[in-house]
């Protein structure tokens, strides 16, 4: 970790925040990070950062579910202990796919929910008695933090985000804090 | 204000006109005498390919030959079997027969019945936008007014057409309006109370009024609205909503008995109105989609973004899944339990209609999972409209296939008949939806969730 020195622009309002990202997104700045109460709608595109690909993972994940019931069912119904489904002893898979079906869609979502909540949080770097990265405790009531990195430039930063609306500008050694 | 370009104008009448022309010749070529149906059927035996037909008929006949069968057994000499044999032959032949005059019939009531489903489908949704009081969707109100606008011809129309099948033709939908069959029929009697001529009319004008009712009122109210001063007229139509719901959910779940279920008065489906609802609101709200897309392509409704068309194509996705749902949820209880009297139903429909059934689990249910899954999808308006086109075909072929196993049994297909009664009605929507559409403003600009609406992003 080298220059790690940041500013923190703190907020109160949402939409003063998402006129800022763009007020800063306009200078060129790059903002490392936005520490929020809650999901900001559109704020993700205004920090231009790039679309979430955790539908793709989570079709895929679908799909698995789906195999697995399909594999587990036909092993325990059809081929192990073939049952007599219904009064219709067919013994196959396909004819009695009706019965089936709804611990073929639940495994579906099973999968699909489980394995992207996982996903989720392996992708964001969570994981349990994890020391949190939120480096204000207001931004879990009321408050919102923009962090930018300074690459010596700390002065214009300063009076552009205090143009934006933030009620408190920090300059902040990352190194300190560690 | 929006003026109805002379081009669609013409366009609907010459849907109206071929439909009119092909719908007169469905019925002038429907009446075959007696022998041109042996001649049919015998054509059909030797043309290979009758075999599985044969077989499907011996099922679907069985019931109705019940008689031949019962007679032909009572007397056991061998003379008077040979008699009951041509019996047999004589009743077939002219059960088909019979088959073959109801198609027309049919064809223009399956039509009919679709577009009077898809103006339904949007009232009932535009009571839900209103009773839940919704932000994103006022900029679209004045659409779906117009679509609601076929409500009242399109209810009457199909109303008529039972009517006049028993009145004009041979109960050629409704079996159980025959009284020769009620008097042999012991579980129509029983049912009779309910299902008698008058009181399917009676109970038909008294849904379609309370409906029409409720569509004046909450098109007057909200028409008002637009020069008003306070928010009366507003707070009146969010409560008649919300009654009109109630009014609704009980009258369209009889209604659904009384149009569709009772072809087969025989069997019963204790979930059959929701079913036919999730497939209404699929419909509507697809064509709602269509006549917004349409509209804003020719410059009108400049309000309306590509978040309200990302909001339609996800209830188009949904409800498509609830219609399977529930389609799977009907069908998998009576395949489980295999009661004869139950299964016929499904029976029929897989051993003679084995392509148009689970072709429509296809349309209605996989594309639309697949295609519409995407979010981004769901914002491009041309594959809202493909994916909306195999909808309503998907849907259409729902409906085929609720009225068709009862009325003409394998005698089906989709030919002149069938696709003229669609241009029919499908021109007289369009005529009316637009003109009805021309009649106010298309922004209903004083709703007080107009500016939410305005700026409704996703």
């Amino acid at each position: 970790m080298e220059a790690s020195k940041v500013i923190h622009a703190i907020y109160t309002d949402d939409d003063v925040l998402m006129n800022a990202v763009k007020a800063v997104k306009a200078e060129r700045y790059h903002i490392e990070e936005i520490y929020t109460p809650f999901p900001v709608h559109g704020l993700d595109k205004a920090m231009g950062l790039a679309p979430t690909r955790i539908a793709i993972a989570s079709f895929m994940y679908g799909c698995v579910g789906l195999a697995v019931a399909t594999l587990m069912m036909n092993f325990i119904m059809i081929e192990d202990w073939p049952q007599n489904i219904g009064g219709k002893p067919s013994f196959s898979y396909i004819e009695n796919m009706p019965a089936f079906v709804p611990i073929m869609f639940e495994l579906t979502v099973f999968f699909a929910a489980h394995l992207m909540v996982i996903t989720f949080y392996l992708r964001s770097r969570m994981w349990p008695f994890k020391k949190a990265e939120n480096p204000d405790p207001r931004t879990t009531d009321d408050h919102f933090l923009m962090e930018i990195a300074v690459h010596g430039n700390e002065n214009e930063l300063t009076t552009l985000l205090n143009k934006t609306g933030a009620v408190e500008v920090n300059i902040i050694d990352k190194e300190d804090e560690h | 204000m929006y003026t109805f370009s002379n081009k669609l104008k013409t366009f609907s009448f010459a849907l109206m006109i071929l439909g009119l022309l092909g719908v007169g010749y469905g019925f002038m070529t429907s009446h075959k005498s007696f022998e041109d149906v042996e001649a049919i059927l015998a054509d059909e035996t030797h043309h290979g390919g009758g075999h599985g037909e044969e077989a499907a008929h011996a099922v679907t006949e069985n019931a109705q030959d019940a008689h031949a069968t019962e007679k032909a057994h009572a007397d056991d000499t061998h003379g008077t079997e040979a008699v009951a044999h041509v019996d047999e032959h004589t009743k077939h032949v002219e059960h088909v027969q019979h088959q073959i005059a109801n198609r027309p019939w049919a064809a223009l009531y399956v039509a009919a019945f679709f577009f009077m489903m898809i103006a339904l489908g949007v009232l009932a949704f535009y009571a839900v936008q209103w009773a839940s009081q919704s932000g994103w969707s006022p900029v679209l109100f004045r659409v779906m007014e117009g679509i609601t606008a076929y409500l009242l011809p399109g209810a009457l129309i199909v109303i008529a057409i039972a009517a006049a099948s028993h009145f004009i033709g041979h109960n050629n939908i409704f079996v159980w309006m025959d009284p020769e069959v009620v008097a042999h029929d012991k579980l129509i009697q029983g049912k009779s109370g309910w299902l008698n001529i008058w009181g399917f009319i009676i109970r038909g004008l008294i849904f379609t009024g309370g409906w029409v009712l409720y569509r004046q009122f909450s098109r007057k109210f909200s028409i008002a609205q637009d020069n008003a001063t306070d928010d009366k007229n507003f707070k009146k139509t969010f409560r008649i909503s919300a009654a009109f719901l109630v009014f609704f959910l009980y009258t369209e779940s009889m209604m659904s008995w009384d149009w569709i279920m009772s072809v087969d008065p025989h069997w019963f489906s204790t979930l059959f109105g929701w079913y036919v609802l999730a497939g209404m609101m699929v419909c509507g709200i697809t064509v709602i989609a269509f006549i917004s897309l349409y509209l804003k392509s020719r410059g009108y409704l400049e309000l309306v973004n590509d978040s309200h068309i990302h909001d339609l194509a996800k209830f188009m996705f949904g409800f498509s899944i609830f219609w399977a749902y529930l389609w799977f949820s009907q069908f998998m209880l009576i395949w489980y339990a295999n009661i004869p009297e139950e299964v016929t139903y499904f029976i029929t429909r897989i051993e003679d209609y084995r392509l148009p059934f689970f072709g429509m689990l296809v349309l209605n249910l996989v594309f639309p999972f697949l295609i519409l899954m995407n979010s981004d999808y769901k914002r491009i308006p041309w594959f809202v409209v493909m994916a909306g086109i195999v909808i309503l075909i998907g849907h259409y072929v729902d409906v085929f296939n609720m009225i068709m196993p009862a009325t003409v049994g394998d005698r089906w297909f989709i030919g002149i008949p069938e696709i003229s009664a669609v241009f029919l009605f499908a021109g007289l929507f369009i005529y009316v939806v637009f003109t009805a559409l021309t009649k106010a403003p298309l922004l209903a600009k004083r709703n007080p969730f107009v500016k939410e609406s305005e700026h409704f992003h996703y």
